[in-house]
């Protein structure tokens, strides 16, 4: 195979993985290790590389859209930031001292449970009572709705800021953007309404990756020859779901997709364990 | 415990659409070079065999600090200008921090200038804190 046609599969499989990412919400970076590690054989450290930069291709391109809007909660997102860039440097540390098949491991875990997170129950509870600590930090807010401007008000803050503390080094040490745990601290832990956590989420990501990014791109997981079909791929991918997500109810796609998300991730987990990457 | 309201919505705004549009053109801008930069890699060497990525060579495959893209850019390798578009795209969140922050001190918010300070201070830590090990 040449370096053209090896470049053109992989921009059609970068396409087709951000656009499933982002009509399910996983997000493409999570699609494109598998099918980098277990389609094109390629060493699982220039798979997390490519995928950080798609993670923070997509969050900064969403975002934009997102914060025009004023959907996204930017003081929350800043603090929370704290955690998850902490975490994240953190994370690509220690990368260099953990075996790729426990890296691999471990990256069939988060993708079964972040197939878990996009079929569950969405939070669109809005709290009235906030924590003492949500006042003091400024992080409660309004956002807009199709009835007007809706209050709401954060619980848990400590314990939503260690789960992203855990979300930002699993995102340096894996490369994903670990949106399903960030949903999970803000969603269910500091009770904020489903579609403000998402956005905010969405907003981070980009953040957290390139504070990862910064060290692996010094290390060379950056490699041009899979960083360019990669990038443009899932950037064109997410670009034609958000459009479809408009005129399209992803439902019964979401259910197929995390079943085959669930064979991807014992497929990762079963050859990491007999030492295959 | 008083309702807290922001002071001064409209400076809010202005600063979420000014994010906004340097997201967009962070990411367009390097979506643009690593374009240009992967055409003329495929036009440089699009018949050669793929390279063997199922080995990791780490920093021996070079391209992996500034100077050593732009050195690759003036020698006219591709791969160097798809690493610039890979560079201009991890500046664009850093960057992010940075309005933010611009954002906060406009509108005298003391404890947020300390918190965007602090995610600030995180990434140039890892940009310049030789985490390379």
């Amino acid at each position: 195979m040449t370096i053209l046609t090896f470049t053109l599969i992989l921009l059609a499989g970068a396409y087709l993985a951000g656009l499933v990412g982002s009509l399910t919400g996983l997000g493409g970076g999570v699609v494109v290790i598998p099918l980098l590690t277990l389609v094109f054989h390629v060493d699982i450290r220039y798979a997390i590389g490519a995928a950080l930069l798609a993670s923070i291709a997509n969050s900064s391109g969403a975002a934009s859209a997102y914060v025009k809007e004023g959907i996204t909660n930017i003081r929350l997102g800043m603090f929370l930031e704290i955690a998850t860039t902490i975490g994240a440097v953190g994370g690509a540390v220690i990368a260099v001292y953990t075996p790729t098949n426990t890296i691999a491991i471990l990256f069939g875990a988060i993708l079964l449970f972040s197939a878990a997170m996009t079929i569950r129950k969405k939070n669109q509870e809005v709290s009235t009572e906030g924590s003492p600590l949500s006042y003091k930090l400024k992080l409660n807010s309004s956002y807009p709705t199709k009835d007007g401007e809706v209050s709401y008000k954060l619980k848990n803050v400590g314990a939503g800021f260690s789960i992203m503390a855990l979300a930002g080094v699993l995102s340096g040490l894996l490369g994903i953007g670990s949106g399903a745990l960030k949903v999970l601290a803000m969603d269910s832990t500091m009770h904020i309404p489903f579609k403000v956590s998402t956005t905010t989420s969405n907003f981070m990501i980009g953040v957290t990756a390139a504070a990862s990014a910064v060290v692996y791109l010094q290390r060379g997981y950056m490699d041009a020859g899979i960083a360019f079909p990669v990038m443009l791929g899932v950037l064109g991918g997410a670009f034609t779901g958000s459009k479809l997500l408009t005129r399209m109810d992803p439902k019964v796609l979401k259910y197929i997709f995390c079943v085959a998300i669930t064979f991807v991730a014992a497929e990762m987990i079963f050859n990491g364990y007999n030492h295959k990457f | 415990m008083k309702k807290v309201i922001s002071k001064s919505f409209l400076a809010d705004a202005d600063i979420e659409k000014i994010i906004g549009l340097q997201l967009r053109y962070g990411v367009v801008i390097a979506s643009l070079i690593v374009l240009i930069g992967g055409v003329l890699y495929l036009v440089q060497q699009g018949q050669g065999a793929i390279p063997p990525y199922r080995t990791f060579l780490g920093e021996s495959a070079g391209y992996t600090s500034l100077s050593q893209i732009v050195k690759g850019i003036g020698a006219g390798q591709a791969k160097g200008i798809v690493q610039m578009g890979v560079v201009v795209l991890i500046a664009t969140p850093i960057l992010r921090i940075a309005f933010s922050l611009v954002g906060f001190i406009l509108e005298k918010d003391r404890l947020y200038i300390i918190i965007t300070a602090i995610v600030l201070s995180v990434m140039l830590f890892s940009i310049f804190g030789g985490l390379k090990i």
